[in-house]
């Protein structure tokens, strides 16, 4: 069972393959979806994110999902020697970059929670899988052609991994590099991170990217993660274990 | 002996840090820089291969998931296009400019050259082995493959197909 709706600007998909699956349960699922927008986008006037850049929702009001959200976002700033960063200028909050891996994560937590055990949930690109696909194989994802969005370039197996890529399509939203704000990144177009998790896969694969052509030396020093780069001429950098996931 | 012991060590280490770049230095040049008009041309015509996502249903069974809508760069029967080289206007990537140049031979598509990507500096190609010689290095290539879902940035290829359907018009 696989539906497709637009939501947080993106579209969003699941997918439950296990036999017990009901419409009512993908719809659950849409519902947190909607819900994580309606709290995070900062297109909403209507969000709790807006109300807090307006200036009109102290910090003591704000929700325990907020809360949460905002610490791990400066947690990862921490982490990444102010690679992750959410806030350009010290006022405006978009924590979209990490809001969108989290919620992926928790839609595939409640699947999760209410016993499947075969299931993709994607958003824009970034993904979540446990178990098997329909054809009982491991998920098979392809790695888009950043020349070509027609063509993918590379395919991975994966089986409970999430995978997320930064790329330039998302840059200039949240990604710059913070010690050269001025400059674009120019080297690398597309990163992609496959990790044990959804969260942590998307914001190592935002901080590489912001690194340039370091990136990729930052995520094979990470245990557990793997990377693939391609640079703006079309030439692909993997980290040491990326193969094992090529079939 | 320790001395003997140490200096043995060092000269092992040695050995194996001389084979071990030996073998950095031959995969370098195994994976020549790639010339990006044979990686940004389309493939081969509808019927020497598969189309490039047969069973993608990444974004599902809604209309979204329809190919880009915009003249593709897929090579259409011979004749369709006028021999000459072409270029492209110069499109908008966000972040930079995309502009390509294509050239028709026997009214086909026989090159895509990049004139403007978002990199205005020149183009330096060399592969960075010496920083990170653990990290494996190849061309990107397109694979044709059924997959469930599909990752990557969009940016770039919506003005790359931009750029290059304005200079496949002028080629008809």
């Amino acid at each position: 069972m696989k539906e497709t709706r637009l939501l947080m600007g993106m579209p969003v998909t699941v997918e439950i393959i296990d036999r017990k699956a009901k419409q009512s349960d993908i719809g659950r699922i849409f519902d947190y979806f909607t819900y994580v927008d309606e709290t995070f986008s900062t297109y909403k006037e209507s969000s709790e994110i807006s109300a807090i850049n307006a200036g009109r929702h102290p910090r003591k009001q704000w929700s325990a999902d907020m809360r949460y959200v905002l610490e791990q976002c400066e947690r990862c700033r921490q982490e990444t020697g102010g690679y992750f960063n959410i806030s350009r200028d010290g006022n405006f909050l978009d924590p979209s970059g990490y809001v969108k891996g989290w919620a992926i994560q928790n839609a595939a937590a409640r699947l999760a929670e209410a016993g499947f055990r075969n299931y993709y949930v994607e958003a824009g690109g970034d993904l979540q899988v446990r178990g098997q696909n329909a054809a009982g194989q491991p998920w098979r994802i392809g790695i888009r052609n950043p020349f070509n969005r027609n063509e993918i370039v590379k395919t991975v197996n994966l089986d409970n991994h999430g995978l997320a890529t930064s790329g330039t399509s998302i840059r200039g939203q949240h990604i710059y590099d913070p010690y050269r704000v001025d400059q674009p990144i120019l080297d690398t177009v597309s990163l992609t991170v496959i990790g044990p998790n959804i969260v942590d896969a998307d914001r190592y694969a935002t901080a590489a990217f912001a690194m340039g052509r370091n990136g990729i030396g930052f995520i094979a020093k990470l245990e557990g993660f793997e990377g693939y780069m391609i640079d703006k001429d079309g030439i692909a950098t993997l980290t040491p274990g990326f193969k094992e996931y090529c079939a | 002996m320790k001395k003997l012991l140490l200096s043995g060590g060092i000269i092992i280490v040695f050995i194996i840090y001389g084979l071990h770049q030996r073998q950095e230095g031959g995969s370098v040049h195994v994976v020549a820089p790639p010339n990006l008009a044979t990686l940004a041309s389309p493939t081969p015509p509808p019927t020497a291969s598969p189309s490039p996502l047969p069973a993608y249903t990444g974004t599902g069974s809604t209309a979204t998931n329809t190919p880009v809508p915009s003249p593709s760069p897929t090579p259409t029967p011979a004749g369709m296009y006028k021999n000459g080289t072409y270029t492209g206007s110069v499109a908008d990537a966000y972040y930079g400019n995309v502009q390509v140049a294509v050239t028709i031979r026997g009214g086909k598509i026989s090159a895509v050259q990049f004139l403007q990507y978002p990199n205005d500096r020149s183009t330096s190609r060399e592969i960075n082995a010496q920083a990170m010689p653990y990290l494996q290095q190849e061309a990107i290539q397109a694979q044709s493959a059924q997959v469930d879902g599909v990752s990557g940035a969009s940016d770039t290829s919506a003005a790359f197909i931009q750029s290059l359907s304005d200079a496949l018009s002028q080629a008809q």
